[in-house]
């Protein structure tokens, strides 16, 4: 979910670009010259998948993955989604470049904590202990988008609680999603090419 | 894909200084958020509205870029004005109640989301990406920030167009999207393609630009210069912010 411009108040905007300043400050430190097109060139397939609607429910949502972007990009998560944000603030209007700061942490920090918690238990030997890691990088990366939004919202305005828990509901769905979609990449991967896990990040 | 939609075309706008534009549009935008009550707000709005006129934009592309800003804060046009529990009341009756403070944000909301969107598409829109990535490396964003983001820009092109390979080969073979695992397996399978492809492809550009002597950055060979035009357009809308905001 990305917040549009004007909706936020100015302290958690700045707050926001703070955070993410901070992430992609320790993200461009890790990333090696190496690796500069292995991010670069993902970020964009990652935003291509962006662009696809999966039916759910009588509605349809776009993927975000961020969960899977955590788990194959680790820190750089912060790169890979502030582009993506940057791009669709630039060319779609959505979200906007006051909020950009706030969007890019409230989706990329999910990713980054589920690359902590998930990555090691993904490997060639257990499929089903990867789908099910994958599942929960992608089902709790994408409630946790949700609740730091609902958070900036809430923390702009106390009168936007309804609006907050209604957020936070909307997001279940999508997460579960978002998991069951993420766990089928990463066995996928693991089956066609697991090298993609190997990485130094 | 064609994403660079206004970033073509013969006017003022077109032809200022990137960085320019890039200042105006930064202090338009932290002076526009930060206005307060609803007369600021509202010359905010009519001025981004003038600055799509001066650009000649095409209304009805510029109206379809801001209508899904504008569904979404629907949302709040519909939740606002219940929310707030406070006199005077708009509407008021025993079971419902409509807040003029809140019909009062939410126009708020509404006036300042569109004045930057079409400050967004008028200063920044104008100016091709690359020209834009150029600029930004004038006010020190990290190079290699820069570098991630023109291979992560030519290659969305380029992946997009592996996307619609890939969905064609499935809706080849029958497939219709519903609401079941199958269709959720389709797409994670689909996706895992296009990283596959993706990563693959990295490899190459790595070699590709190791060939010809990358060391982390690429050197920029079109240089900016400021015209007395430049100067003249940041001054006047600089100063026609300022005033607006101290009076």
């Amino acid at each position: 979910m990305h917040i549009s411009e004007g909706v936020l108040s100015p302290p958690v905007l700045i707050t926001g670009w703070g955070l993410t300043l901070i992430g992609l400050t320790i993200s461009l430190k890790k990333l090696s010259t190496r690796k500069i097109p292995e991010v670069a060139v993902l970020s964009s397939a990652f935003f291509i998948a962006s662009l696809i609607h999966v039916p759910i429910g009588p509605s349809a949502a776009h993927l975000v993955l961020n969960g899977m972007v955590g788990i194959l990009l680790g820190w750089n998560s912060f790169v890979a989604i502030f582009l993506g944000l940057l791009l669709q603030a630039l060319f779609f209007q959505f979200g906007g470049f006051t909020t950009l700061g706030i969007n890019t942490f409230n989706m990329a920090f999910p990713g980054v904590v589920s690359y902590y918690l998930f990555k090691r238990f993904i490997g060639r030997k257990n499929h089903k202990l990867s789908f099910i890691s994958g599942f929960l990088a992608g089902f709790l990366s994408m409630l946790g988008a949700g609740f730091f939004t609902a958070l900036s919202l809430y923390l702009t305005e106390r009168n936007f609680l309804i609006l907050c828990e209604t957020l936070i509901i909307a997001h279940i769905p999508i997460a579960v999603v978002e998991g069951l979609v993420t766990g089928f990449i990463v066995v996928y991967l693991l089956k066609i090419k697991p090298e993609v896990f190997k990485d130094e990040v | 894909m064609h994403l660079e939609v206004f970033a073509e075309g013969r006017s003022l706008l077109h032809i200022l200084d990137p960085r320019v534009k890039i200042v105006s549009f930064i202090v338009f935008v932290i002076f526009c958020v930060g206005a307060k009550g609803f007369l600021h707000p509202f010359v905010y709005f009519l001025i981004s509205l003038g600055l799509v006129f001066l650009a000649k934009l095409e209304i009805k592309k510029v109206l379809a870029r801001l209508l899904p800003a504008n569904v979404f804060l629907v949302f709040f046009w519909v939740l606002i004005p219940f929310m707030y529990k406070s006199n005077p009341y708009l509407i008021e009756t025993p079971y419902l109640k409509i807040s003029a403070e809140g019909v009062y944000q939410a126009l708020l909301i509404t006036l300042k989301c569109n004045a930057i969107l079409m400050a967004t598409i008028a200063l920044l829109g104008t100016s091709n990406v690359f020209m834009l990535a150029h600029a930004m490396l004038h006010f020190k964003v990290p190079a290699k920030l820069v570098t991630v983001f023109f291979v992560f820009y030519r290659y969305i092109t380029v992946l997009h167009e592996e996307y619609l390979k890939i969905k064609r080969a499935a809706l080849a073979r029958g497939f219709v999207p519903k609401n079941r695992l199958q269709t959720y397996k389709t797409y994670g399978y689909l996706v895992a393609f296009l990283l596959i492809k993706s990563f693959e492809r990295s490899e190459e550009v790595y070699r590709a630009m190791l060939a010809r002597g990358f060391k982390g950055f690429f050197p920029v060979l079109n240089h900016f210069y400021i015209k007395p035009l430049d100067l003249f357009f940041g001054f006047f809308f600089l100063m026609a912010i300022f005033l607006i905001f101290f009076f």
